[in-house]
């Protein structure tokens, strides 16, 4: 049976330290990494539009010298005929050594785990999971902070519809040392079923507010995400709530002076972009390490290892 | 109310009164060539009221099944009109096509081929949770799956 990543549970905690461990190699020498996929070949099945996760998974294939193929919408696919995913991501495990799949729809990776014969990672399956988008987070914050503990972090925004969010506060709560302000309109609030299974099972505190001005001053890490429209089934709502909170340079100036502004982009009008030039974000450096730890986990699925630091002789 | 006492087959008793005909149902009890005896709003010194079902002939049932229906059946085998066993149910851990995610986002409610699958997540509570979208099931009584 071939190793999946469905869900960042499916990593243990070592291993999710392993992987930052090798995407911070790979960050220091990326020469040494340029043939270990060589022949290799990833495809990506991207069944809704995506830019940065599909051309990172893409880019990160290519930089460690294998190939890559697949489509980049359902409409160029045998979907459009009316084929199963589950039949569409088996025909492709014909083809190629590892997958990375996107669907609309919840726990379609899941259900292509079942069929495939190669490892499949799930690159976002609707509001559900997006496994990767929590490792480039995880590597983001131990650029940034040093550690994967000893923080406040404010979550901002979509908390309900947010499937990053909800991955990211399930890898962290396996660390320690962590304060965490969940920030969000009501109707937006931070699903039940997250806040018992990765918090209260683990006895981790936790505080709830509508308020970001009032909890900015004791952030480290702030995490801000956008309202997604194709979330809602009511437009009225999505246009009620999609402006409830927008990031200025104004409402950063009670912030700590090494706060760290985290997005999982894209975003629409939520960070302002005038904060783009604030050294405290640091959400497009975060795009750029989403390339390199998907680089680190296309290796671990293919069960091939670091190449070792060699020294040259005087 | 007298029922025939049977000599080979299944007693399904302290059945949640009200609720034979959805384990009937379930059971395909109604394919059976054999008598099935239900008894509804039976006298219980525990349950007030009870439901039993009584099957005349011997039969595998799913026990993980009943289980999840309700934990609390207990299910008596019947040799030479004697009780030859008395089973306790216990939650199942996995569930396979006996339920179907109500979540219209989750993968299995647009391809319906897949198998339903849900995984016990909390013991206490009953809940379980689609192995494919993480969508809890109600703690109500369940609605029969495909």
């Amino acid at each position: 049976m071939p190793r999946h990543l469905i869900d960042i549970t499916d990593l243990t905690t070592e291993e999710i330290d392993g992987l930052i461990a090798t995407a911070e190699d790979i960050l220091d020498r990326p020469d040494a990494y340029q043939d270990v996929c060589k022949r290799k070949q990833l495809a990506t099945l991207f069944f809704e539009p995506s830019t940065r996760t599909r051309l990172s998974f893409e880019s990160a294939m290519l930089s460690l010298g294998g190939n890559v193929l697949g489509f980049s919408s359902a409409e160029s696919s045998s979907t459009a005929k009316g084929e199963t995913v589950t039949d569409t991501v088996h025909t492709v495990s014909c083809y190629a050594d590892i997958i990375a799949m996107r669907h609309p729809k919840e726990g379609a990776p899941f259900a292509a785990s079942q069929v495939s014969e190669v490892p499949i990672i799930n690159a976002g399956d609707g509001g559900h999971n997006h496994p990767t988008q929590t490792l480039t987070d995880l590597l983001t914050i131990h650029r940034e902070r040093g550690s994967l503990s000893g923080f406040t972090i404010g979550f901002c925004g979509d908390l309900k519809f947010g499937r990053t969010v909800h991955s990211l506060v399930n890898a962290l709560s396996r660390y320690t040392g962590i304060r965490y302000i969940f920030i969000s309109p009501l109707e937006l609030k931070l699903p039940r079923y997250v806040k018992e299974h990765a918090l209260k099972q683990r006895n981790i505190p936790y505080e709830q507010t509508t308020d970001l001005s009032a909890v900015m001053p004791e952030l480290d890490i702030l995490y801000m995400t956008r309202v997604q429209k194709e979330r809602f089934f009511n437009e009225e709502e999505y246009l009620r709530l999609k402006d409830s909170y927008i990031l200025t340079p104004a409402k950063l100036s009670d912030a700590k002076p090494d706060l760290s502004i985290l997005h999982p982009l894209p975003r629409v009008n939520e960070v302002s972009v005038a904060v783009d030039r604030d050294p405290r974000a640091v959400y497009w450096k975060q795009v750029r390490y989403g390339k390199y730890i998907r680089m680190a986990l296309i290796m671990f699925l293919l069960g091939l290892t670091p190449p070792p630091v060699t020294t040259s002789l005087p | 109310m007298n029922i025939d006492s049977i000599q080979n087959g299944v007693v399904l008793d302290h059945i949640q009164a009200g609720k034979s005909m959805v384990i009937y149902r379930y059971l395909h009890l109604d394919a059976l060539d054999c008598s099935v005896a239900i008894i509804q709003n039976a006298r219980s010194d525990h349950m007030g009221k009870k439901d039993i079902i009584k099957i005349d002939t011997l039969m595998d049932l799913d026990l993980d099944v009943l289980g999840y229906f309700d934990a609390n059946i207990t299910v008596n085998i019947i040799r030479n009109g004697e009780l030859a066993e008395k089973k306790r149910l216990e939650l199942p851990r996995k569930l396979v096509n006996v339920i179907r995610c109500r979540n219209p986002r989750c993968i299995t409610t647009a391809e319906e081929q897949l198998d339903a699958i849900f995984l016990l997540s909390d013991p206490e509570r009953h809940t379980y949770r689609c192995a494919y979208c993480d969508t809890a099931t109600d703690k109500t009584f369940p609605n029969m799956g495909k």
